[in-house]
């Protein structure tokens, strides 16, 4: 019984005298070889050309500030809980006086690590996040050649305080996104 | 003499002088009503947080009139022949509702901060029965942080004026050192003076707190109640039965809590010497891993034996006999 119309059924047939001189055959074959030899590259120059980015891509992490400059993550461990590969851990400490124009809240990340081989950049931290304060860049992460390297602490994930030098994420976020973090009751979050 | 009161559908016999809501947690399931302020080891808890109102469509086999307006199920008695209806009238459903969006209005969004988080009474009943918004747009009431003791943090601002602890720390405790302070939206749960707390079962104030407002200093900020393996523990302790539950990451006790039933009310209170000082596996005798709700976020992340609904202990990969619950 046939699935499809297409199986070729194998015989044991004697091959013609054109057929034994196999050259049709090779000059087929040569034929295809060569227009793909003149047809557009699949691949590209690496290091001199860089392939265009979606503005969506799920890359490196970056851990927002807010407005004033204050780190936005509380250390809630949302981000960890709901983190597949449980590539995220983090210690909790509690802000000291003199210390508001660091910390957006009175609980902050300590310690906030990511181990980025463990990590499946699927996103769900960013999705998970309370605070806004997590979000996956266009950044790829750099090799590194030994495995310790991957573990990223907030030094390399915190965004620099500069304004200028700040990470734009509004793409990540939809416009019903935005519009919802206008409503009064959800200032927290702006 | 016993009275036959239906709630829901189902029909139970109770005794006389039974409240609606014990009525309720006899049949069990998702017909009892939820509390925030009625606890049934404290004399006097209930009536205050309203979140248990039910409707009666039948008051009495001799009166079979529908009471008039919903009633407080914690501190209604139940009449022979009476038929509830909890879950099955919108108009409680409606209700309730309106009351969680009244409970929230003082209440801050800082669950990603609180430490009551993942175990708190007021997430599960405003995830059950709230809105998904909110429409309070004033300034909610702000508080200063005070520390009661060396062990206890209250955060007034997470209060819901439930009472409990003021309860607790009347019966539980000899002599009235906590209470609540001046009137209406302006009151404050608050010890007389403010380091005054010392008695030995003043920690219980924390189990017995629905919210976040009464937490554990000794554990402040440290770890995530879902990080955490809570296994049942218990040592010879002269002051209190010494059962109590660890709140273990590895080898290393983050708190000490009293063990809890289905309605998240302690089963036992415990001393304060256990719950803030025993902070060393080797003080315990670890009985085994607590059984944990499928639906509790405590369980995301812990592989579960299906059958026993037990956490597996990972350190020995052994699956451990789980607490009788």
């Amino acid at each position: 019984m046939n699935l499809t119309n297409r199986s070729k059924v194998v015989t044991n047939k004697q091959m013609t005298f054109v057929e034994s001189l196999y050259l049709p055959a090779i000059f087929a074959g040569m034929w295809i070889t060569i227009k793909h030899v003149f047809g557009k590259k699949a691949t590209i120059k690496y290091p001199e050309k860089k392939r265009e980015f979606s503005e969506i891509y799920r890359g490196q992490h970056v851990l927002k500030r807010d407005d004033e400059g204050r780190e936005r993550c509380t250390a809630c461990g949302l981000c960890a809980l709901a983190c597949p590969a449980e590539a995220i851990t983090m210690i909790a400490a509690e802000r000291q006086p003199g210390e508001e124009n660091l910390y957006r809240e009175e609980k902050y990340a300590k310690v906030y690590e990511i181990n980025m081989l463990r990590c499946i950049y699927c996103g769900l931290c960013e999705s998970a996040c309370p605070k806004e304060a997590i979000f996956l860049t266009k950044k790829t992460v750099d090799s590194e050649y030994y495995r310790q390297a991957f573990i990223y602490g907030k030094d390399k994930l915190v965004e620099p305080v500069e304004k200028d030098k700040r990470i734009d994420v509004t793409k990540r976020q939809t416009p019903e996104v935005l519009q919802f973090k206008k409503l009064p009751n959800e200032r927290h979050n702006i | 003499m016993m009275l036959k009161v239906t709630i829901d559908g189902h029909t139970t016999e109770v005794e006389e002088g039974t409240t609606i809501l014990q009525a309720a947690r006899k049949i069990g399931g998702e017909i009892v009503p939820p509390a925030m302020c009625y606890y049934s080891k404290l004399k006097g808890s209930g009536g205050k947080c309203r979140t248990c109102l039910v409707k009666v469509s039948k008051g009495s086999e001799k009166d079979p009139r529908p009471m008039p307006k919903l009633v407080a199920s914690c501190s209604t008695p139940v009449q022979d022949g009476m038929e509830v209806q909890n879950i099955t009238s919108p108009e409680v459903l409606e209700t309730r509702k309106a009351i969680v969006e009244f409970l929230l209005i003082n209440h801050p969004l800082d669950c990603p901060i609180c430490d009551q988080a993942g175990e708190c009474d007021l997430q599960d009943l405003s995830f059950a029965h709230g809105a998904d918004t909110s429409r309070f747009e004033e300034q909610k009431r702000e508080f200063e942080q005070v520390d009661i003791g060396p062990n206890i943090k209250l955060h007034m601002n997470r209060c819901i004026l439930c009472y409990r602890c003021v309860y607790t720390v009347n019966q539980i405790t000899n002599g009235r050192i906590h209470g609540v302070l001046y009137r209406g939206d302006a009151s404050e749960i608050s010890t007389f003076i403010k380091n005054s707390i010392e008695n030995d079962f003043s920690g219980n104030v924390i189990d017995v707190c629905p919210v976040g407002a009464l937490t554990d200093s000794t554990f402040r900020f440290k770890s995530r109640v879902w990080f955490l393996k809570s296994m049942d523990v218990h040592r010879t302790c002269p002051k209190c039965s010494g059962k109590a539950v660890a709140w273990m990451s590895g080898n290393e006790i983050y708190r000490v809590t009293a063990r809890k039933d289905e309605f998240n009310e302690v089963e036992e209170f415990i001393c304060n010497e256990c719950r803030f000082e025993k902070k060393d596996v080797n003080d315990w005798v670890i009985e085994g891993p607590r059984k944990i709700k499928r639906t509790s976020i405590i369980s995301v992340n812990h592989y579960l034996n299906e059958k026993q609904g037990a956490i597996i202990n990972p350190v020995d990969k052994k699956i451990e006999k789980p607490s009788e619950l």
